[in-house]
């Protein structure tokens, strides 16, 4: 008998774990390291290079989204967390806890673009785990993801570089993903064409460290979206930051859904946009690289760090004056009217 | 974006700024009835570049904020209770009973859910016939319509497991209570835009008579409220008080009749207790005995559920424009959008959360 959805058996570790593998999991994320199905993943270390070492679980609701699935978005956002510190993501472990009568086919879509992602994204699946739980016990499907990346010795980024002076870089238009979810919730019957913006950015940094090592903070706004990011760079290096918000780049789409929904877009989430905080003199050649790779074609210089209201994001309102950008106090809820 | 960013001009808020300059003479308090407008003067720096003595007090045109307590320990009563799905606009959640918010009954366990539009709750209603759907109804005239339309299709298919828990409040009786008050400062108002979208502007016309104050409908975005200001200031300077539309894309005197029509067939007008300021009479719309079969009220039983206000928090002050929110002594120490004291440090739309949102005044 095939079973069309996905029974506690099959987390038991006998006959039906085993299928599952099989016919499932190992045909898409097969590699001579994985195939071996030991107990841990072996992996050589190139000499001279340091390790960056990041993990991320995924729960998301809807599993499918405009744009994207839980299964690319686990790979995305864990290749993203490495890069983000200059690191080449190599491999990644994948843990899955399903949920009793979570559809197979379901399971497979996510399986498929898993291994898309982790193709576009030049990485290796080579250890991962199954657990099925009880109806209830969990929402469909959990992922995890671990990852593991190469760092050369002098590449040194962190939220405490910067100075003032610094300017700051954002790759793109923000807040797709999170309205891309909003929009598809259910319960919001809310028709858009916004799509997620899931995407893996090593090739992006890549291009970047290309052009300079001198990167001195590099970050993907997801959850709590670009304002979080800022003040989060405030915090740590204790500088201000002047923010331009009419330079950030908005799909018309998404700001309409956002005002409709009375939701500010600094807040919503991203999963395939960066943040970069680089000197002023290398500002305009990085801004250069970054609009020629296809992930940055909307860069943009947002901001600057200022010795102003340090551990603070400031911008200009409309009439010259100026206002806080602060940390979000929990979700963004849609407003009554 | 079209009808968005031309509201949004820098170079005209400029020019409308220097003929406020221009018109004004003497010292003024306007008042904005509405949280939304509130929101929009602080984040573009409105009240800070208005010329000296003309004061904005914000006035307590924020649903979320007027919500009286009980009302809300009546929501969270009726969500703990097994079966029932419990439905309301998305910023309702985070608003504190006495004890709790929804928020806390939904990480409890009770099945709490966002919707956009109270026609939603119905479609959960249909979809989930053996449980009972309540939805939260609250706001001013402006949610009113949407409300009501959803009791007349409940009523229409015969939805016997759909209510609603009514708390609505009307803007024009909080005004005159507000001009009435021997403590008044009030000399202008810019009234709420969206209520008047649905109520029309004749309505104030006698208020303006018989208190002497010009109120001017007015928009949302900074170019609308600018205008706004100085359509008050001029009438001001120039001793009139009449009404005067800023808003006129989307305001007619009449309003809109079939919106008016159907919040008259479902609800009447009753006393209504405003958190922060007490029972203002008149002020509340009630759904008809005719349709009651609806109300959440009487289905759970809850109108018994009645409690006091705390005492610590200024929000009834700074909800009539008495006070400003930085004035309070606990506005960003005990009090933060994280912990909120009150009403009005709650909601997106109130003004000490607008305060603390984007001024530097702590």
């Amino acid at each position: 008998m095939e079973h069309t959805t996905i029974q506690l058996a099959h987390g038991s570790g006998g006959r039906l774990s085993a299928r599952l593998l099989e016919q499932l999991f190992l045909p898409r994320f097969g590699n001579p390291v994985l195939n071996r199905l030991e107990d841990q993943a072996v992996l050589d270390c190139p000499a001279g290079q340091r390790l960056a070492f990041t993990t991320d679980s995924f729960v998301v609701d809807p599993i499918f989204f405009p744009g994207g699935n839980i299964g690319d978005l686990a790979i995305n956002g864990t290749v993203n967390d490495i890069c983000m510190s200059g690191a080449m993501p190599r491999y990644l472990s994948a843990s899955f806890i399903l949920e009793e009568g979570l559809s197979i086919g379901s399971l497979h879509r996510i399986l498929v673009s898993m291994e898309e992602a982790a193709k576009k994204a030049g990485i290796t699946i080579v250890t991962g785990d199954t657990k099925v739980v009880n109806h209830g016990s969990c929402d469909k499907i959990f992922i995890n993801t671990s990852g593991l990346g190469f760092l050369p010795i002098e590449v040194q980024i962190s939220a405490a570089n910067i100075k003032p002076g610094d300017k700051i870089i954002l790759s793109g238009t923000i807040a797709d993903h999170g309205m891309a979810i909003m929009t598809s919730r259910e319960n919001l019957s809310f028709q858009s064409s916004i799509e997620s913006d899931s995407a893996a950015l090593n090739g992006l940094v890549a291009k970047m460290l290309h052009v300079s090592n001198e990167i001195c903070a590099l970050r993907d706004p997801t959850r709590g979206g670009l304002a979080t990011t800022l003040n989060e760079f405030a915090a740590a290096s204790k500088v201000g930051i002047q923010l331009e918000d009419d330079k950030v780049p908005v799909a018309p789409a998404v700001g309409a859904a956002c005002e409709v929904l009375g939701i500010d877009p600094l807040y919503v989430a991203n999963e395939g946009k960066l943040v970069a905080v680089v000197p002023a003199e290398i500002a305009g050649q990085m801004l250069g690289a970054m609009r020629r790779h296809p992930l940055g074609r909307q860069a943009e210089i947002i901001g600057t760090a200022v010795d102003d209201h340090p551990g603070i994001v400031a911008t200009r309102t409309l009439l010259g004056g100026r206002r806080i950008i602060d940390m979000p106090v929990g979700e963004q809820l849609p407003r009554i009217c | 974006m079209k009808f968005l960013n031309e509201y949004r001009n820098p170079e005209l808020a400029v020019r409308i700024l220097d003929e406020i300059r221009g018109t004004v003479t003497q010292p003024w308090v306007i008042m904005e009835i509405c949280g939304g407008q509130t929101h929009a003067i602080v984040k573009n720096g409105i009240d800070q570049a208005l010329p000296e003595g003309l004061e904005l007090v914000h006035g307590p045109g924020c649903p979320v904020c007027v919500t009286p307590l009980e009302t809300i320990d009546r929501a969270i009563a009726i969500a703990n209770r097994p079966g029932v799905i419990f439905c309301s606009f998305g910023d309702m959640l985070r608003v504190p009973g006495s004890e709790k918010d929804l928020l806390m009954v939904k990480a409890d366990g009770g099945d709490v859910r966002i919707v956009y539009s109270p026609l939603e709750a119905i479609k959960i209603a249909q979809d989930n016939p053996n449980r009972q759907v309540v939805f939260l109804a609250v706001g001013f005239e402006t949610t009113a319509p949407g409300n009501a339309m959803a009791i007349q299709q409940a009523a229409a298919t015969e939805l016997t497991n759909f209510s609603e828990l009514v708390s609505h409040v009307l803007v024009p009786p909080a005004m005159e209570t507000l001009l009435a008050s021997p403590d008044n400062r009030v000399q202008g108002y810019l009234a709420a835009g969206h209520v008047c979208a649905i109520m029309g502007y004749e309505q104030y016309e006698p208020i303006a008579a018989r208190f002497r104050v010009p109120i001017v409908p007015t928009g949302f975005e900074p170019i609308d409220i600018l205008e706004g200001i100085l359509m008050v200031v001029r009438q001001l300077e120039r001793g009139k008080s009449r009404v005067e539309n800023q808003y006129t894309r989307v305001v007619s005197r009449e309003g809109n009749k079939a919106a008016q029509a159907i919040i008259n067939r479902i609800f009447e007008v009753c006393d209504r207790k405003w958190r922060g300021i007490g029972m203002l009479p008149d002020s509340g719309l009630k759904i008809r005995k005719a349709y009651d079969f609806f109300d959440a009220e009487c289905r759970f039983k809850v109108s018994d559920i009645d409690v006091k206000e705390p005492e610590t928090c200024i929000s009834g002050l700074v909800l009539q424009g008495l006070k400003k929110p930085h004035q309070c002594p606990a506005f960003s120490t005990d009090c933060r959008p994280e912990h909120p004291m009150g009403a009005t440090m709650v909601s997106n739309e109130g003004a000490c959360a607008a305060y603390y949102k984007y001024s530097l005044h702590r």
